[in-house]
């Protein structure tokens, strides 16, 4: 367990992120995270001293490679709690884990009449392959509404779910109005009413503890990349009983157990979900990426990211023409700001921005009824990490304090 | 700080449009939209004889995208239909870096867009009063 509680705390963590420097405030953590030295090294390494095809080789050096992609494996299991490591299906990224539960679970046990349920705030990751599904399948996809606050209440949840609920999906954590979602609860609801629970936990895993035996959530997709591992290693946690009972969904090398001409019997779980070679590098970085989270630990992880949260939510609300989407309270937000500014496209605000190097994401997010339900087409978002600085911040605030000005508003002096 | 091409003549242009109304009488209209990131114009022309003889366009999206209709229908209003493509093209040019500085001269105020050439996610914006202008203009035997 580490602190970051001063500032020699957080220069020395931003020391560990060889991209991170005193003139770019890289504010766009919710789309993907900088990365530590130790998982570019550990990357690189397996490169560098055991590169070869991991699961199937009879060499030492295949022996290696399987020892590290099986040991992330065991990695990601005891970081979230699941039972055990076959429940760790390796993939590319969240959308990756979301499509394969569509595809495997959804299109082959789901029928006319079922429903499944979503939030008005998934991502598109987690809403286009269930309007799929249901459109293949003849399910109804429905919609849970949250409040303008950003909240999903029990109630609407309740009013929302029936026996004739097959499938619930739902964000725990949004990645646009920062609200992390009572999982725990809904999957509960779920369960009585016969459902599996889908979380995603894209922008939740690499800022809150999550336990998935304790949430009791059936299948859990998260990405590497938004929580300092590399791009292009996700995984989908699932309960062994229901990843046993799913087909696979890509077919080919190494998921299989034996093949004839006509048929082939499939691999274990999970190697049959893991079709053809795997990104055992990018699964090391993630096993680095992992330790170096557990390093810091979550207690100083959330402790500063809300800290920092809090900080930033007080700067941008005491901006003139300046409004916060979701919730009024910075506790609600988890190191997501999402705001307009009247009169300016955020695409401009991105821009102007950029030209005084702070980064930031402007656009619909990737969840466009959200905007919609929230009368805005478009806006503009900061996310913020452990390793992001008051001084980066106040940076965006005197930024955006002076935007309109710099479009040419003639705005009477604050 | 940093000079941003958000100068004063792209701001006039954004926030006090000459053309930014509907246009009575206009015999060509048409819509078009970024559907990425909603810039959204309607322009209408007005032409006779070949010739442009009136413009507006009605509109939401970025500063980009509203300053360029406004700047392209100062220049292309009371021209003919063929001044008006060879117009578009060279500004479709420059948003590609591919112009000299004599063309660049012809776009007058057009031309503070010049750096859209450096900046690719801005492109479309740029260049979405042009192409439905192109449209019009390539659709309609006038």
């Amino acid at each position: 367990m580490s602190n970051l509680n001063n500032k020699a705390d957080v220069a020395a963590i931003r020391s560990a992120f060889p991209i991170l420097n005193d003139t770019t405030a890289y504010l766009d953590n919710a789309a993907t995270t900088q990365k530590p030295v130790s998982v570019i090294s550990a990357a690189r390494n397996y490169y560098d001293t055991m590169n070869a095809n991991p699961l199937r080789g009879l060499y030492k050096l295949s022996v290696a490679a399987t020892d590290a992609y099986e040991g992330a494996r065991s990695t990601v299991a005891r970081f979230i709690n699941a039972r055990e490591s076959e429940e760790i299906v390796f993939t590319r990224n969240t959308t990756e884990s979301l499509n394969l539960l569509a595809y495997s679970y959804g299109m082959n046990f789901l029928k006319e009449g079922d429903e499944i349920l979503i939030s008005i705030m998934e991502h598109h990751s987690n809403m286009i392959p269930w309007q799929q599904t249901a459109k293949r399948t003849g399910a109804v996809l429905k919609y849970v509404d949250c409040d303008d606050q950003g909240k999903i209440s029990v109630e609407a949840f309740e009013a929302a779910v029936s026996d004739r609920t097959r499938i619930v999906a739902m964000t725990q954590l949004s990645n646009v109005l920062g609200t992390l979602n009572d999982v725990k609860t809904f999957a509960a609801i779920a369960h009585r009413h016969g459902a599996v629970f889908i979380a995603d936990g894209a922008q939740s895993v690499p800022h809150v503890p999550v336990d998935v035996q304790d949430l009791d959530v059936d299948f859990l997709a998260f990405s590497g990349h938004k929580m300092y591992a590399p791009m292009g290693i996700g995984v989908l946690y699932g309960k062994r009983e229901l990843l046993e009972k799913m087909p696979p969904f890509l077919f080919g090398g190494e998921m299989i157990e034996s093949v004839t001409r006509e048929d082939a019997k499939f691999a274990e779980v999970p190697h049959k979900f893991e079709a053809g070679t795997v990104n055992a590098a990018g699964a090391v970085g993630l096993d680095a990426a992992i330790k170096f989270v557990r390093s810091i630990g979550f207690e100083a992880i959330e402790a500063r990211e809300n800290a920092l949260t809090e900080y930033a939510f007080k700067k941008l609300a005491a901006i003139p023409h300046l409004h916060i989407l979701g919730s009024g309270r910075p506790e609600d937000h988890h190191g997501i700001l999402t705001f307009t500014i009247d009169d300016v496209h955020p695409h401009d605000v991105a821009y102007i921005l950029d030209t005084k190097d702070i980064d930031v994401r402007a656009g619909h997010h990737c969840a466009q009824p959200l905007m919609k339900q929230f009368g805005v087409f478009s806006t503009t978002r900061a996310s913020l990490s452990f390793y992001n600085t008051e001084e980066e911040i106040d940076r965006l605030a005197a930024a955006l304090g002076e935007l309109r000005k710099e479009m040419g508003y003639d705005d009477p002096a604050e | 700080m940093a000079s941003t091409f958000y100068n004063e003549i792209l701001t006039e242009h954004n926030i006090h449009p000459y053309h930014k109304h509907k246009l009575d009488g206009s015999n060509f209209s048409l819509e078009g939209v970024n559907p990425s990131c909603g810039d959204d114009i309607v322009l209408s022309l007005k032409i006779e004889d070949g010739k442009i003889v009136d413009g507006a366009y009605v509109g939401d999206g970025c500063a980009i995208s509203q300053a360029s209709a406004d700047m392209m229908l100062d220049l292309v209003i009371g021209k003919t239909k063929e001044e008006a493509i060879r117009l578009k093209d060279i500004f479709l040019r420059m948003i590609k870096g591919e112009i000299s500085e004599d063309e660049k001269k012809e776009l007058e105020e057009a031309s503070v867009l010049s750096d859209v050439s450096h900046m690719p996610a801005r492109v479309k914006c740029a260049v979405l009063g042009w192409h439905t202008l192109e449209e019009i203009l390539d659709e309609k035997p006038a």
